[in-house]
C-alpha cells in the first residue's frame, strides 16, 4: 500500500514547502499559466504577434540613428552592421524588462489566486519569465530579417547561443523573485522598477560595446562591470552571432556568478516572505 | 489513533489589525521616514508582518484561538458560526494559504480546498482551456484531468459551449462549468468553504449530492462551511461552531444547529439587538422588548425558513387601553414591506390586555427567505398612535427546509414562501 502523505502545519514550517518535489508536482500548473498568458495575449491583440516586433523593432531603428549614425558609436565585432549590432542587444533587453516587469507585479495581480487556494507561490513569478520567452522567439525573427538584409552571416559562435539565453532567464527569475515579494509589502516597488528599468538599459551594453568600458575606465572597472548579469549576456548574445571573435567567457562567468547569487538569493528572500503574502495582499 | 484525517492543535492565527491600510506603506514614504527616524522606522516596517510588536499587543486581533478538534476518515465536519467568527481563516490555515501564529495542524492525505468557485478562471480562455487552468489550480495534474475531462463537461451541463471564451458565458454558465471543476477533484480530504451560495438551485442539488457522494466514499473526509443550516443537519456527520475565533460547541449537527440558533446574540455583537432609537408616539401604551423564540419558547436570535417561530412582544401600558393594536411591518433589505402582522385583522375578537406583560405573535411556517429584514413595530390606542419604532431589530434568516422536502429553494434572497403542495392526478 501507498504511504499516505502526513503534513504538518506549524508557524515557520513555511506554507509553500518551496522544495523542489512540491514546485514539479504542480509542473502542470505552470505550463497552463503560461500558456495561458500567451494564449490571452495573442488572442486579445489582432496585432498580437506583430507588437512582439513591432517594438523591438523601433528602438533598433531609433538606437541606429542616434547612436550608430549621429553619435558615431562603432560595434567591436567586424563585419557587423550597427543595426544588427543593436538589435542583438534589444532583443534580449526587451525580455528581460518585460519580464521582469510583470514578474515583478506578477503576485499583486494574482492575489485573488493565491489567497484562495494553495500552490506553490513560486510559480507565480516563474510564469512571465516563461511566457515572454515566446515573444523573444518571435521578436528574433527581426535578426533574421535583418541578418537576411544586410547579407550577414553569423560565425561557429552561434552554438553558444542558448548559454546568454539562459543566463537572461535566470537573472530576470532572479530578480523577479526578488521584486515580486518586494512589491507585496511595498506597493510602490513597481514606481521604482520602471523608474530602475530605463537606467539599467543605459548601462547595459545595449547601444554601445562592453570593450568601451575596458577602453575607458579600466580592467578591473571592466571585471567589475560584468558583475551586472545582463552586461555577461548581452555581450555573449551578441559574441554568439560574430564571425572571428572569442566568446566572452570571462564576462559570462562573472554575470553567471552573480546571477546565480541574486537567484538562489532570490529563492531564499521569497521563501521567508511566502508565508506572509496571503496576509498582505 | 483510529484513521485520523486532521488534528489542530491549539491553532491560532493573528492578524494586525489595520495591516490591510498600513501594507499600502510605500517604499518612498518608508525611505523618507527612514532618514527622519531611521531605525524606529525600520522596526515598523519590518513588523507590519510580524507580530512580536513592542507596543503591547492592542492592535493584535486574534482571528482564530486555541482552536482543538480531530477529523476521522470519512466523516463530514460542518462548520458554522456568524460572520466574522473565523471559519475562512481556519480553512485557510487548513489549506496552507496562510500560516497559523500558534498551534499545529497534522494532515493525513492528499488535500483539495474549494474557498471560491472558479478561482483562476481567465474570461478570455475557452471553456475547456480553463477547466485545465482551473483543475491545474487545484492541484490536479493535466493527466488527471484528461481522465476526468469528459465527466467534467458532462456534469457541467454545457457541452456545447466548451470552444466559446467564457467571457460570453453567462454567470450561471460559469458558475456550473466551475463546479464541474471542483466536484471532480476527488481528494482523501475536500474542504469547501460557502461556495454553495452561488449558482441556481437545481445545479446546488446536483452539487450536494455530489458531495453526498464524494462523502461517501470509503475514507474520504470533507470540511465544510454552510450557512445553509438544512444542509449541515443533512450531510454532516459532526459540526462545530465558532465564536469569536474559537470552537465553543461541537457535537453532532442537529445539536450544534439548534445550539447555534438559540444563542447567536451571544455569540456576536453585530447582532443589532433591539433599538428604541427610532421611537415616536405619544407614550401611553409602549414597546418593552422584542425577542424571537422557536417552537419550544426559547429565545433565539437567528431564524430558520419554514421554522415554527414566535414573535414576542412585551409591553407597558400607562391608561387602561380602550382598544389596543399591535402591529408590527418587516421589510426587507430594500425596506419595501414584505410583512404586515396585526391584531387588527389577524386576531379574532377585541383584544384585551393587562397593564404589563407581552403579546406572541405566531408563524407556524416562516415563510422568509435567507436574508436580513428590519422589524418596525407600532402600538396604538384606536387610531392614536402610542408607540412607532423604526428600525427596533433585524430579523435574520438562515437557509431552512420550507417544503418539508429536503430541497431548498435559495435562488432568491430577501423574498417570501409561498406555501403550497403539487397533486398530480
Ligand atoms: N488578512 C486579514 N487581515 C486582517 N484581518 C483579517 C484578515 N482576514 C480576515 N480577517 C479578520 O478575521 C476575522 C475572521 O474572518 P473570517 O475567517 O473570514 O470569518 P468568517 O469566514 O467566519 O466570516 C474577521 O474579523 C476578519 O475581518
Ligand atoms: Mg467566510
Amino acid at each position: 500500500m501507498q504511504k499516505e502523505p502526513v503534513v504538518i502545519i506549524e508557524p515557520g514550517s513555511g506554507i509553500g514547502s518551496m522544495n523542489l518535489k512540491e514546485v514539479w508536482r504542480y509542473k502542470d500548473l505552470l505550463y497552463y499559466m503560461v500558456l495561458r498568458d500567451v494564449t490571452v495575449l495573442y488572442k486579445q491583440t489582432v496585432l498580437g504577434f506583430a507588437w512582439a516586433i513591432i517594438n523591438p523593432l523601433f528602438q533598433v531603428l531609433i538606437f541606429s540613428l542616434v547612436f550608430g549614425t549621429l553619435a558615431g558609436v562603432k560595434p567591436d565585432i567586424s563585419g557587423m552592421p550597427y543595426p544588427v549590432f543593436s538589435a542583438l542587444a534589444v532583443i534580449p533587453w526587451t525580455y528581460f524588462s518585460n519580464s521582469l516587469n510583470l514578474a515583478g507585479s506578477s503576485l499583486i495581480s494574482a492575489s485573488a489566486i493565491f489567497t484562495k487556494v494553495y500552490f506553490p507561490r513560486i510559480i507565480i513569478p516563474l510564469t512571465p519569465v516563461f511566457s515572454k520567452l515566446v515573444d523573444f522567439a518571435i521578436s528574433s525573427l527581426i535578426l533574421a530579417g535583418m541578418m537576411a538584409w544586410f547579407k550577414y552571416q553569423p560565425g561557429h559562435n552561434i552554438v553558444f547561443v542558448l548559454i546568454p539565453v539562459l543566463l537572461v532567464v535566470l537573472s530576470s527569475a532572479g530578480l523577479g523573485f526578488w521584486i515580486s515579494s518586494l512589491s507585496v509589502q511595498y506597493r510602490d516597488f513597481k514606481f521604482a522598477l520602471s523608474f530602475m528599468l530605463p537606467i539599467l538599459m543605459y548601462v547595459a551594453p545595449v547601444a554601445f560595446p562592453a570593450t568601451l568600458v575596458l577602453e575607458k575606465l579600466g580592467n578591473t572597472a571592466f571585471h567589475l562591470y560584468a558583475l551586472y548579469p545582463m552586461v555577461g549576456a548581452i555581450e555573449g548574445f551578441r559574441t554568439s552571432f560574430a564571425v572571428g571573435k572569442e566568446m566572452p567567457w570571462n564576462l559570462i562567468a562573472i554575470s553567471s556568478a552573480s546571477a546565480l547569487v541574486i537567484f538562489i538569493s532570490g529563492i531564499w528572500y521569497f521563501k521567508k516572505m511566502e508565508r506572509h503574502f496571503a496576509d498582505l495582499a | 489513533m483510529q484513521n485520523l484525517a486532521i488534528k489542530v492543535s491549539n491553532l491560532g492565527k493573528a492578524y494586525r489589525i489595520g495591516l490591510k491600510e498600513k501594507k499600502q506603506e510605500t517604499l518612498a514614504g518608508s525611505i523618507i521616514a527612514a532618514l527622519k527616524a531611521p531605525l524606529r522606522n525600520f522596526r515598523k516596517i519590518s513588523n507590519l508582518n510580524k507580530l512580536q510588536n513592542q507596543d503591547g499587543g492592542d492592535d493584535i486581533f486574534w482571528a482564530n484561538r486555541n482552536i482543538n478538534f480531530e477529523v476521522y476518515k470519512g466523516e463530514v465536519l460542518g462548520i458554522i458560526g456568524k460572520n466574522g467568527a473565523g471559519k475562512s481563516t481556519l480553512l485557510k490555515l487548513l489549506s496552507r494559504i496562510t500560516e497559523p501564529t500558534e498551534g499545529r495542524i497534522e494532515i493525513h492525505g492528499k488535500v483539495a480546498s474549494l474557498l471560491e468557485v472558479g478561482t483562476g478562471f481567465n474570461p478570455e480562455l475557452t471553456g475547456s482551456e480553463n477547466i485545465y487552468l482551473n483543475g491545474t489550480i487545484l492541484g490536479l495534474t493535466r493527466k488527471e484531468i484528461d481522465a476526468r475531462y469528459n465527466d467534467i463537461v458532462e456534469f457541467s451541463g454545457i457541452e456545447k459551449f466548451m470552444e466559446t471564451p467564457v467571457k460570453r458565458y453567462s454567470s450561471g454558465m460559469k458558475v456550473r462549468l466551475a463546479f464541474a471543476v471542483a466536484a471532480h477533484i476527488d481528494p482523501e480530504i475536500l474542504i469547501i468553504d460557502e461556495v454553495l451560495a452561488v449558482g441556481d438551485a437545481e445545479f446546488q442539488k446536483k452539487c450536494l449530492g455530489k458531495m453526498q457522494e464524494v462523502a461517501g466514499k470509503a475514507g474520504r473526509t470533507v470540511l465544510f462551511v454552510s450557512h445553509d443550516m438544512a444542509a449541515v443537519k443533512n450531510l454532516c456527520t459532526r459540526a462545530i461552531l465558532l465564536q469569536n475565533g474559537s470552537i465553543t460547541y461541537e457535537g453532532h449537527p442537529n445539536d450544534v444547529v439548534d445550539y447555534y440558533l438559540r444563542n447567536a446574540a451571544m455569540i456576536q455583537n453585530d447582532t443589532a439587538g433591539v433599538s428604541f432609537e427610532n421611537r415616536k408616539g405619544n407614550g401611553k401604551f409602549i414597546v418593552t422588548n422584542f425577542e424571537f423564540l422557536n417552537a419550544a419558547h426559547q429565545p433565539v436570535v437567528v431564524l430558520e425558513t419554514g421554522m415554527d417561530a414566535f414573535l414576542k412582544v412585551s409591553y407597558k401600558s400607562l391608561e387602561k387601553s380602550p382598544n389596543p393594536v399591535v402591529n408590527i411591518l418587516i421589510r426587507n433589505s430594500y425596506q419595501q414591506i414584505i410583512g404586515n402582522l396585526l391584531t387588527r385583522i389577524a386576531f379574532p375578537g377585541v383584544l384585551k390586555l393587562a397593564p404589563e406583560g407581552y403579546v406572541l405573535c405566531h408563524i407556524p411556517k416562516l415563510p422568509f427567505l435567507p436574508g436580513r429584514y428590519t422589524i418596525d413595530i407600532m402600538l396604538k390606542h384606536d387610531y392614536d398612535v402610542t408607540d412607532q419604532i423604526e428600525g427596533l431589530t433585524i430579523m435574520e434568516v438562515e437557509k431552512g427546509d420550507f417544503y418539508g422536502t429536503g430541497k431548498i429553494q435559495d435562488s432568491m434572497k430577501d423574498g417570501l414562501l409561498v406555501d403550497h403542495q403539487w397533486q398530480v392526478i
